[in-house]
C-alpha cells in the first residue's frame, strides 16, 4: 500500500484478470448477442396483458364476460370495454369493444390480479416497437385474444394453477346443476303424486 | 445568470466593484492613472450552468454553479424535470393502484419503495404481515441494497470520469440480482411485488437456491471491487477530504441513511424501529469518521458486506406457510379513517410514507419522504469552496435518483 502506484497497479490487475476471464468464464462474459441470441424468459416474466380463450374459437371460446372490474382497476386507466348486447338491446355478458393502449400501459398485472373470470393474462411479447401510434399500439380485441395453449405455453406453472381451478368451479358448477336438477324433479314428482291424488279425492 | 443548458457568462461579482475592463465599461477617471494598463478584475464570477443531463449520470438534474476562478462560490440545484405527479395521482387512484406507482419513485430500488408503501397501509390499516412473507421482505430488501450499492460504486466511478469497467462490472453484478426479481416478480426493475400484509406470489422453485448462490459469490465480486478501487491512488486523491460533513450538520440539516453514517452517527432505522424482523438478525452498522466523500463511498461497501450477512440468515432461516394474511383485502380495500407515517431504511437512507384516510377506498393525502430530495438539500453547503470537479463527485457521493428527487 505505501509504495506510490500499488492501488492502480492492483486495480489493473483486476481489469485484466476481467479480460481474460471473459474468454473462459460463462460468469465473466454476461452480454447476449441480441437478435440472434434470444433470451430465455422467467416464467414469471411480463410485458402486456392478452385475453385467454378456450377451444379453438376466440368468439365463442372468450372467458371474458365484460364485468369492467380490470377497466376500473386499472392504474393508467387504459383499457375500454363496452358491453355487447344482442339484437333486443339486452347486455350480453361479452364484451363489444376491448382496447388496451399498451403505450399507457405499465405492465402492473393488477388487471391479472383482479379478474375474476382468469380471463386477462400477462404476455411475455416483448418485439412491440412500431411507427403507428394508435394502429398498433392500441390493442383491440382481435389481437388481445389468445389461446389457452398459448398461455400454457409461456406460463405453465400459472396456467396448471387456472385450469385446476376453472375445472374444480366447472365440477362444482355441474353438480350444482345436477342437484338442482334432481331438487327440479323430485318437487315435480311430487307435485304429479299430488296432482295424481287429488283428482281422486274430487271424485 | 444564464438560463440555457451549458453555456457561461461572465458576469461582474465580488464586493460591489464595477467592472473595470472592457468596451464602454473604462471611467475617463480610469484613464487619467497615467498609462498604466487596466488589468481585469480578480473577483470576476462566472456561472455556469451544469447540465441537464443523460441520465446516465444521475438523471435530468441541473445546477447553477457561480464559480470563482475553479472555486464553487454558490450553487444552486435545479430540479423537478422528472416530476409526474405521484402523489396526487396517488390520491386519486384505489390504494392498491398506489403500489405499482411507488415502483417509479426510485427506480433502482423498487422493491424497498413497495415494502414502505405497505408498511404504511398496514400500519394504518392494522395488518398483521404473514411471517414468510416477512423473510421475503427482508431478503428482497436487502438484494435491493446490495444492487443500490453495486450501481453506486459503479457510478461514482463515472463521476471521477472513470468510465468503464468499474462501472460494466457493477452492472454484470446487478444484473444477476435483476434476473432474480425477474424471476420472482416478472419485472426486473417495475416488481410491484408486495400487497398489503404479505407478497403477491410465492417464490418460484429453485429460487432461494439461486439466492443463496448469488449470495455466497457476492463477497467475492466485493473483494474484486476493493481491489480495484479502494487502494486506487487517484481515487483516493478525489475522494479522501473531499466535502467533510460534520455529524451534528448531518442531523441539523435532516440527512438520513449512509450519508448520515457516513459523518458518525449511529442511526439505522432497521436497528430503531425493528420493522420487519430485523431484529431477529445479527448484523453491525457501518459508521464512517470525518463524513467526507470517501466515508460516504467506503460505508457502501461496508453496508453491502453487512447486508450479505443480513441474507444469509434470512435464506437459512425462512418458513414456510402462506405468502399473504388472509385477512387482509387488496381490491376494495378501504382503512379505517386515521393517519399513518410507516418508515424504513431504504438504501438510500430514510424512505417515508405519510398516509391519512378518512374511510374511503382511495387516500386522502399520500405524501412521500424520499430520501434523496432531503440529501440533496446538503449539496450547496458541501460544495461552496470545492473546485467544480468535485461537484460531481459530491452529487455522486450523496447517491440521488431523479425519480425520487421530483416525484
Amino acid at each position: 500500500m505505501n509504495i506510490p502506484g500499488s492501488g492502480i497497479i492492483k486495480g489493473l490487475a483486476v481489469t485484466a484478470r476481467n479480460f481474460l476471464g471473459s474468454y473462459v468464464e460463462k460468469d465473466r462474459l454476461t452480454t447476449e448477442q441480441y437478435p440472434e441470441e434470444r433470451p430465455k424468459l422467467p416464467e414469471n416474466a411480463r410485458s402486456f396483458p392478452f385475453l385467454v380463450f378456450d377451444g379453438e374459437d376466440p368468439e365463442a371460446g372468450m372467458r371474458c364476460v365484460s364485468c369492467k372490474i380490470c377497466e376500473k382497476e386499472c392504474p393508467p386507466q387504459c383499457i375500454y370495454i363496452v358491453q355487447d348486447r344482442d339484437a333486443a338491446g339486452k347486455a350480453i355478458k361479452r364484451p363489444k369493444v376491448f382496447d388496451i393502449d399498451i403505450s399507457v400501459c405499465m405492465s402492473c398485472q393488477i388487471c391479472v390480479e383482479v379478474c375474476p373470470f382468469e380471463s386477462i393474462r400477462m404476455d411475455q411479447d416483448y418485439e412491440l416497437s412500431s411507427f403507428d401510434r394508435f394502429g398498433s399500439l392500441v390493442l383491440g380485441k382481435s389481437r388481445l385474444l389468445k389461446s389457452n395453449t398459448y398461455y400454457r405455453n409461456i406460463h405453465p406453472t400459472e396456467a396448471a394453477e387456472t385450469d385446476a381451478r376453472l375445472e374444480a368451479d366447472r365440477k362444482k358448477k355441474e353438480a350444482a346443476a345436477a342437484a338442482k336438477a334432481a331438487a327440479a324433479e323430485k318437487a315435480a314428482a311430487e307435485k304429479a303424486a299430488k296432482a295424481a291424488v287429488e283428482p281422486e279425492v274430487k271424485a | 445568470m444564464s438560463t440555457s443548458a451549458n453555456t457561461a457568462t461572465i458576469s461582474p461579482g465580488g464586493m460591489g466593484v464595477p467592472p473595470v475592463c472592457g468596451a464602454g465599461s473604462a471611467s475617463p477617471a480610469n484613464l487619467q492613472t497615467g498609462g498604466t494598463p487596466v488589468l481585469p478584475e480578480r473577483n470576476q464570477t462566472i456561472d455556469v450552468s451544469l447540465g441537464p443531463q443523460h441520465p446516465s449520470t444521475h438523471g435530468v438534474f441541473r445546477m447553477n454553479v457561480t464559480l470563482d476562478g475553479e472555486t464553487v462560490t454558490k450553487l444552486q440545484p435545479v430540479f423537478g424535470y422528472l416530476h409526474r405527479n405521484h402523489e396526487k395521482i396517488a390520491e386519486g387512484n384505489s390504494w392498491l393502484a398506489a403500489m405499482p406507482y411507488t415502483d417509479r419513485l426510485d427506480y433502482i430500488c423498487p422493491l424497498t419503495n413497495n415494502w414502505a408503501y405497505a408498511l404504511a397501509v398496514e400500519k394504518l390499516a392494522g395488518i398483521e404481515v404473514a411471517e414468510r412473507a416477512e423473510y421475503i421482505r427482508v431478503i428482497t430488501a436487502e438484494l435491493t441494497r446490495l444492487q443500490n450499492h453495486t450501481v453506486f460504486l459503479g457510478f461514482i466511478l463515472g463521476d471521477m470520469g472513470a468510465w468503464g469497467s468499474a462501472l460494466m462490472y457493477a452492472f454484470r453484478e446487478r444484473e444477476k440480482i435483476l434476473d432474480l426479481f425477474e424471476s420472482l416478480t416478472g419485472a426486473r426493475m417495475m416488481c410491484n411485488y408486495m400487497r398489503f400484509g404479505g407478497c403477491r406470489c410465492d417464490l418460484p422453485a429453485g429460487w432461494i437456491q439461486s439466492a443463496r448462490k448469488l449470495v455466497d459469490g457476492f463477497p467475492a465480486f466485493l473483494d474484486e471491487m476493493e481491489a480495484l478501487l479502494t487502494g486506487n491512488e487517484i481515487l483516493l486523491a478525489r475522494l479522501q477530504g473531499i466535502a467533510p460533513l460534520t455529524a451534528e450538520r448531518a442531523i441539523n440539516g435532516g440527512l438520513s441513511g449512509p450519508c448520515l453514517r457516513a459523518s458518525g452517527v449511529d442511526y439505522d432505522i432497521r436497528k430503531v424501529e425493528n420493522y420487519g424482523v430485523y431484529n431477529r438478525f445479527k448484523f453491525r452498522v457501518p459508521r464512517g469518521s470525518t463524513g467526507d466523500c470517501y466515508d460516504r463511498f467506503m460505508i457502501r461497501v461496508l453496508e453491502a458486506r453487512e447486508s450479505v450477512e443480513i441474507l444469509k440468515q434470512a435464506i437459512a432461516g425462512i418458513p414456510e406457510g402462506p405468502i399473504v394474511n388472509p385477512k387482509a383485502k387488496q381490491r376494495g380495500f378501504r382503512p379505517p379513517a386515521g393517519e399513518a407515517y410507516g418508515r424504513i431504511e431504504g438504501p438510500k437512507g430514510e424512505l417515508g410514507f405519510y398516509l391519512i384516510s378518512n374511510g374511503s377506498d382511495r387516500p386522502y393525502r399520500f405524501r412521500i419522504r424520499p430520501p434523496s430530495l432531503i440529501n440533496l438539500t446538503l449539496l450547496e453547503e458541501l460544495s461552496i469552496g470545492t473546485k467544480i470537479a468535485d461537484v460531481m463527485v459530491i452529487l455522486g457521493s450523496i447517491d440521488i435518483v431523479l425519480g425520487e428527487v421530483d416525484r
